[in-house]
């Protein structure tokens, strides 16, 4: 077993193990632990990417690492296998979960005890998703990384009927979903004996594997969000938690379309009507998308109907049936991730510093909030797809392989959706960021001279409130006032600036971060294009994975 | 034959259960569901291969295929849990605050007010446990 190989392994157990040990310790809590359980998350967090980035750097080198876990013979042994593909997106979501991690100091949020163990799991599962070569083991994945989100949904946040409703719609869809993937697993199984998928690619095509496989892409049609299986997606994104929503961005829609684009590249054979079918999904989710954001009137609410229209423009390149349009959309795919999350946390820390996120009850913020409005104007862009960012070189690429292609239905589709983004972007700039310094309402944190806004918003877990409510000794109502009148005492005025410029600057740093990096992206785009390039040949042409996967171990 | 029908049975009557407005029927009709999926499983093996999988076993019956029995054991306990988990929201659906939008503003507000001053809030409901 070579390092490559432990690194891969990592990618999958490191994250468990972090988490259950913080999950473990969270009884014996100092009060001072949260500390460490915030840096434990980010500093697994930043390993995660530092592994990814190896495993990305040997694909591209030598081609995929592979590991027959539990050192069984091949064909036995159900094997990890990390290709490009898997590892740049895997590169990204680690980016993503550690800039939300960083975030969740800014929000609140991260007073939950249980927010940075749920989301390491999240992470875990969503790793191994993307590494599995195995069907059975692709459904256990991607449970683990959904049961997590199920509690992650309203962690720690006042359970309202709205929320509750938004839970059970998200909890009910997956179910569904999940247990659709399960039928076609089982229906795999029946038509060819074997669920890996490496064996499985080098099968001849039956239509008993044909029909099988419509019940794979169906759930993971679901998971993405692709209309006309969209309309849980902006309800559950809308109830979450600001951080939370921001990682879910980053993570479960996106392992959804990973996983739609691998089994759609291993197996279905040429000339199939999947592809058609793909393509006219595509069209529709970007069209309904983008008129959802058009219509919506809440930053986040737009925000999330662009989910939906974006994959529109992901799933293109896949239905293109070109390497051209593969290549695309990996490009754009990660690009995206990045973009999309750097967008909800401008949209968290606006919540979170002002209470709301109405574009009717904001404005002005360019003035008060320029690192924010930066962060905002950068990551817009490349939402919308303005050269020189990332969002632009993504949105050329998917426009040439469709005129490659001479899908010119396609192209006018994509363009004018376009057209409809920069308008519901300029729609949020101008409601919230726009206008005279006189519109802009004061940030909660100035009504009551204290800590950070970070702290406000009922976002705290159940166990800190708990134990609040028993240190003050009185009731709920009462523990409130009693900590006031203690806060107002203790005040003192040094650590609690820097306490302020601390959370601050968690709030508004990660999505800056995120922005610029999406800048980058695109200005020096080059690298990211070829590996792309790489990993969409290697999708395009997956015997050459097929043979290393089941071959022996390397 | 006698698989195909109680997949069908299964997976129909499921599908209209969850169709309906009650949690109850919703909930029976996903655990439905989660069964017509198993009994396709196991099914997967080869309804007539009964022989048990052991080494040393000789029987004069085709033996049965393990892999789909180990895959249908990890689904039932997946389903069991996300099913439980569906439930758990359900509850405390029926137990959650009033989503007037205002008052849960104001609610929010008092709380994000009082946590922001001493570093601990407390608006209410959320701290139980549903």
């Amino acid at each position: 077993m070579n390092v490559h190989q432990l690194v891969l392994i990592g990618m999958v157990a490191l994250p468990l193990l972090v988490a259950g040990v913080l999950v473990l310790t969270r009884g014996a809590s100092q009060p001072d632990l949260s500390g460490t359980v915030r840096w434990a998350g980010r500093l697994t967090a930043a390993a995660q990417g530092a592994g990814a980035l190896v495993l990305l750097l040997r694909a591209v080198d030598d081609g995929p690492t592979v590991v027959q876990v539990g050192g069984w013979v091949p064909g036995v042994a159900i094997p990890l296998a990390a290709d490009g593909f898997g590892s740049v997106v895997a590169l990204a979501v680690a980016v993503v979960v550690l800039a939300g991690l960083v975030h969740a100091r800014g929000t609140g949020e991260d007073r939950a005890p249980l927010l940075v163990p749920l989301v390491l799991v999240v992470q875990a599962g969503v790793n191994g998703a993307l590494f599995t070569a195995d069907l059975f083991n692709l459904f256990v994945f991607v449970e683990i990384m959904l049961v997590p989100s199920y509690v992650l949904l309203f962690l720690g946040r006042r359970r309202t009927h709205a929320r509750m409703d938004a839970a059970r719609v998200y909890v009910a869809v997956n179910l569904l979903a999940s247990t659709i993937f399960l039928a076609g697993v089982a229906l795999v199984y029946a038509s060819t004996g074997t669920v890996q998928l490496g064996e499985l690619a080098q099968l001849p095509r039956t239509p008993e594997l044909d029909v099988a496989v419509w019940f794979l892409l169906l759930p993971m049609a679901f998971k993405c969000g692709a209309v006309p299986l969209h309309g849980w997606l902006p309800r559950s994104y809308a109830v979450a938690g600001p951080a939370v929503v921001a990682i879910f961005s980053g993570l479960l829609t996106k392992t959804g379309l990973v996983v739609l684009i691998r089994l759609d590249a291993l197996l279905v054979p040429d000339g199939s009507a999947v592809a058609g079918v793909v393509l006219v999904v595509a069209l529709l989710s970007a069209s309904v998308g983008v008129l959802l954001a058009v219509g919506s009137k809440g930053m986040r609410a737009v925000l999330a109907a662009h989910m939906v229209s974006q994959v529109g423009f992901l799933l293109a390149g896949v239905g293109l049936v070109t390497t051209l349009g593969l290549a695309a959309s990996v490009f754009f795919l990660v690009q995206y991730v990045v973009v999309k999350a750097a967008l909800f946390m401008v949209s968290g820390a606006v919540e979170t510093r002002y209470g709301t996120d109405e574009l009717s009850s904001l404005g002005g913020l360019a003035h008060r909030e320029p690192v924010l409005a930066l962060a905002f104007a950068l990551s817009a862009a490349a939402l919308v797809g303005l050269p020189p960012t990332s969002g632009f070189v993504g949105k050329l690429q998917v426009l040439t392989a469709a005129v490659g292609a001479g899908a010119y239905v396609t192209v006018a589709v994509l363009v004018v959706v376009s057209l409809l983004t920069l308008t519901s972007m300029l729609k949020v700039w101008n409601g919230v960021f726009w206008g005279p310094a006189d519109d802009a309402p004061r940030p909660l944190a100035t009504r009551a001279a204290g800590l950070g806004a970070a702290d406000g918003l009922g976002l705290a877990g159940p166990a800190q409130r708990d134990e609040d409510a028993r240190e003050s000794g009185t009731d709920r109502r009462g523990g409130g006032v009693g900590s006031r009148e203690r806060g107002t005492r203790d005040d003192g005025q040094a650590p609690a600036a820097a306490a302020s410029r601390a959370t601050r600057a968690a709030l508004v740093g990660p999505p800056l971060v995120l922005g610029v990096v999406a800048l980058l992206l695109g200005v020096g785009a080059e690298p990211l294009l070829a590996v792309a390039d790489q990993a969409a040949a290697g999708l395009a042409d997956p015997g050459a994975w097929a043979a290393v996967v089941t071959g022996p171990p390397r | 034959m006698t698989t195909a029908f109680v997949v069908a049975l299964l997976a129909g009557t499921g599908s209209y259960l969850v169709l309906h407005r009650g949690s109850v029927r919703v909930i029976v009709g996903f655990v439905l569901l989660g069964h017509a999926a198993v009994v396709l499983l196991v099914a997967s093996a080869g309804g007539d291969r009964r022989g048990v999988p052991l080494l040393d076993q000789v029987a004069d019956v085709p033996l049965g295929d393990p892999v789909p029995q180990a895959f249908a054991l990890t689904a039932v306990v997946i389903a069991f849990a996300v099913t439980l988990l569906l439930l758990g929201v359900l509850r405390a659906q029926g137990a959650a605050a009033d989503d007037d939008a205002e008052d849960a503003e104001v609610e929010e507000q008092a709380g994000a007010d009082a946590g922001r001053v001493g570093g601990h809030g407390d608006s209410g409901e959320v701290g139980r446990d549903g």
